[in-house]
């Protein structure tokens, strides 16, 4: 953390924001006319904006922003809660931890995406692969943290509470969880990240609605501008959801903020 | 000063221990012969060799001992969380064979819980063992004023200093009213002033409350300070050198450090380093 003051957010910081943004877009405006940049390449972005209206406005985008959205929570919750689960056995039970440890450990060196073709083979082009996409992806991010989290405490507590005469279980519910909580929300910070590569990518690979499918689709057409249009959207989307998690987090454990260290909060903004 | 009614500490229920072999002696706390091994590979290390001692009802003993000597290994011995290899101990007259739960803990650590405000770590214990919450709350915040942080109750640990971190572990060690009160180098991560100003209080409070406390230390004068007995240990395999009485007023101001007498005790017990040139 650094001990500078953090920027406030006044009418001079935002006006200088949106001038900074307005350049920027009216540099790329500039560039794409004046070096004749053909739009199957770049499009201007006049001509992405305008997608992204007509896009909205004729209510297609709608549609397929609904289908991704609940394929990635749907992931996301599917993958999260059984990364907390297994991360829990794991980090609690001997034998759980002896003999599924070593398959973690491999599964993690994996590039996931890597499965994703299969996936979408085994469980075909509906919402269903997208969800198993989605949910194997981010499950690892979750369990590694879960269990990180619920060993990173100090034996000392552990004796304070057993020299009280606490239980197993009360050394992990008041204990072990709550230390372990900053770990498992920033394990669903990036899990929910995954979740969305997870989606998109099979998608990609074989849909026959959402965002990943209509993007791969305008590609096809070389509707560049369309493509961008969905870029946006997107990148919308994981906003949201990002900020969700962060109040999330921010409500969850309220006794800490982390140092800035693992999520991805942008800096000096509070 | 504040006003101390926060009810007698001497362990509930407590008349003769029962089958203790030390007659009548009211003994809160007896090690017998007490030995205790660490399997470490294929090497057994000896951390305690044939450690005897007591502390009697409402008495302050301290230990001290070079680093390593196996002080806090007695004391996890003593809370019943280690089995001791050879020898036995006693809290009250009863063998200890487990955790109890009529012993208070304070480590070198303040070891509070950062989601916890200051009065809910105060209430641990009570919601450890699902004591009575309305009369331990009270007790809670009695305890709280006594250790001078009522004003704090609200807080979260990481707000406090780490002197007043170390009192609100005190006041949490002592809200289930226990039989004894073991720390373990409570004070050592203080700085020099914070230190004396807690001895000070670490004093009042032993004498309000007059709980059989045994306190373990790197610092002599601090152990002379303190207690009306010093329990001198050697280096590894720790034994006992020395148990010293401190014949000096139960009441001490701080300016009785420079005094003679307490000069004297000590010399005496740094006499037994003095080869091994350990400590303070
Ligand atoms: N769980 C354990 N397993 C193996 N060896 C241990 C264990 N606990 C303590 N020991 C060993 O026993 C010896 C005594 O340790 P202990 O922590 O009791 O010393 P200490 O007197 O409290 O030291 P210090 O003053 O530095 O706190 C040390 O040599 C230590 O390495
Ligand atoms: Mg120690």
């Amino acid at each position: 953390m650094s001990d500078k003051p953090p920027i406030h957010t006044s009418l001079k910081t935002l006006s200088i924001s949106i001038l900074l943004f307005v350049l920027l877009i009216g540099l790329w405006e500039f560039a794409v006319r004046y070096l004749q940049v053909p739009a199957f390449i770049v499009p201007a972005p006049s001509s992405m904006f305008r997608a992204l209206y007509q896009g909205i406005a004729s209510g297609l985008y709608v549609e397929h922003v609904g289908v991704t959205l609940i394929e990635i929570l749907a992931g996301f919750a599917i993958g999260s809660s059984l990364g907390l689960l297994l991360g829990v056995g794991i980090a609690t039970n001997r034998y759980m931890a002896y003999f599924l440890y070593p398959y973690v450990v491999v599964f993690q060196s994996l590039p996931k995406v890597a499965i994703a073709p299969l996936i979408v083979l085994w469980f075909g082009l509906g919402i269903t692969s997208k969800i198993v996409a989605g949910a194997l992806i981010c499950f690892f991010a979750v369990m590694v943290n879960t269990i990180a989290g619920l060993r990173a405490v100090e034996q000392d507590r552990v004796d304070l509470i057993r020299s009280l005469g606490g239980s197993d279980f009360q050394v992990f519910w008041m204990l072990r969880l709550p230390s372990a909580m900053p770990f498992i929300m920033a394990g669903l910070e990036i899990a929910l990240t995954f979740a969305m590569i997870g989606v998109i990518v099979a998608e990609f690979l074989g849909a026959e609605r959402g965002l990943g499918m209509l993007m791969q689709s305008m590609n096809f057409s070389m509707d560049v501008a369309g493509s961008f249009s969905i870029l946006v959207v997107l990148a919308a989307l994981g906003l949201v959801l990002n900020r969700i998690i962060i109040f999330a987090r921010h409500r969850l454990i309220y006794w800490e903020q982390p140092a800035g260290a693992r999520g991805s909060e942008p800096p000096d903004t509070h | 000063m504040p006003v101390a009614n926060v009810g007698d500490l001497a362990p509930p229920g407590q008349g003769t221990g029962q089958g203790t072999g030390q007659g009548i002696s009211p003994s809160a706390i007896t090690v017998n012969a007490v030995t205790k091994r660490f399997r470490v590979g294929n090497d057994a290390i000896t951390a305690l060799e044939e450690v005897s001692l007591d502390v009697r009802r409402g008495e302050f003993v301290a230990i001290v001992g070079p680093s390593g000597c196996g002080k806090s290994t007695l004391l996890k011995i003593l809370t019943g969380l280690f089995a001791p290899s050879a020898g036995d101990t006693r809290i009250g007259g009863t063998v200890t064979t487990g955790p109890r739960r009529d012993i208070g803990v304070v480590f070198q650590s303040p070891l509070l819980f950062p989601w916890r405000t200051v009065l809910e770590n105060v209430m641990l214990p009570a919601d450890v063992q699902k004591l009575n919450r309305a009369t331990h709350l009270t007790r809670a915040k009695e305890l709280l004023d006594l250790v001078g942080l009522t004003d704090f109750k609200d807080r979260y640990p990481k707000e406090l200093s780490g002197g007043m971190q170390q009192r609100v572990a005190i006041a949490r060690a002592l809200l289930h009213q226990p039989a004894i009160l073991l720390m373990d180098e409570p004070f050592g991560a203080l700085d020099a002033m914070t230190r004396e100003r807690m001895n000070v209080e670490l004093q009042r409070l032993w004498r309000i409350h007059n709980t059989s406390i045994l306190f373990i230390t790197h610092s002599i004068p601090e152990a002379v300070f303190l207690a009306s007995r010093v329990v001198v240990m050697t280096p590894r395999p720790g034994r006992v050198a020395e148990i010293l009485d401190i014949n000096l007023p139960a009441k001490r101001p701080l300016e009785l450090m420079n005094s003679p007498e307490f000069g004297a005790y000590v010399a005496r017990i740094r006499s037994h380093f003095g080869s091994v040139g350990v400590i303070d």
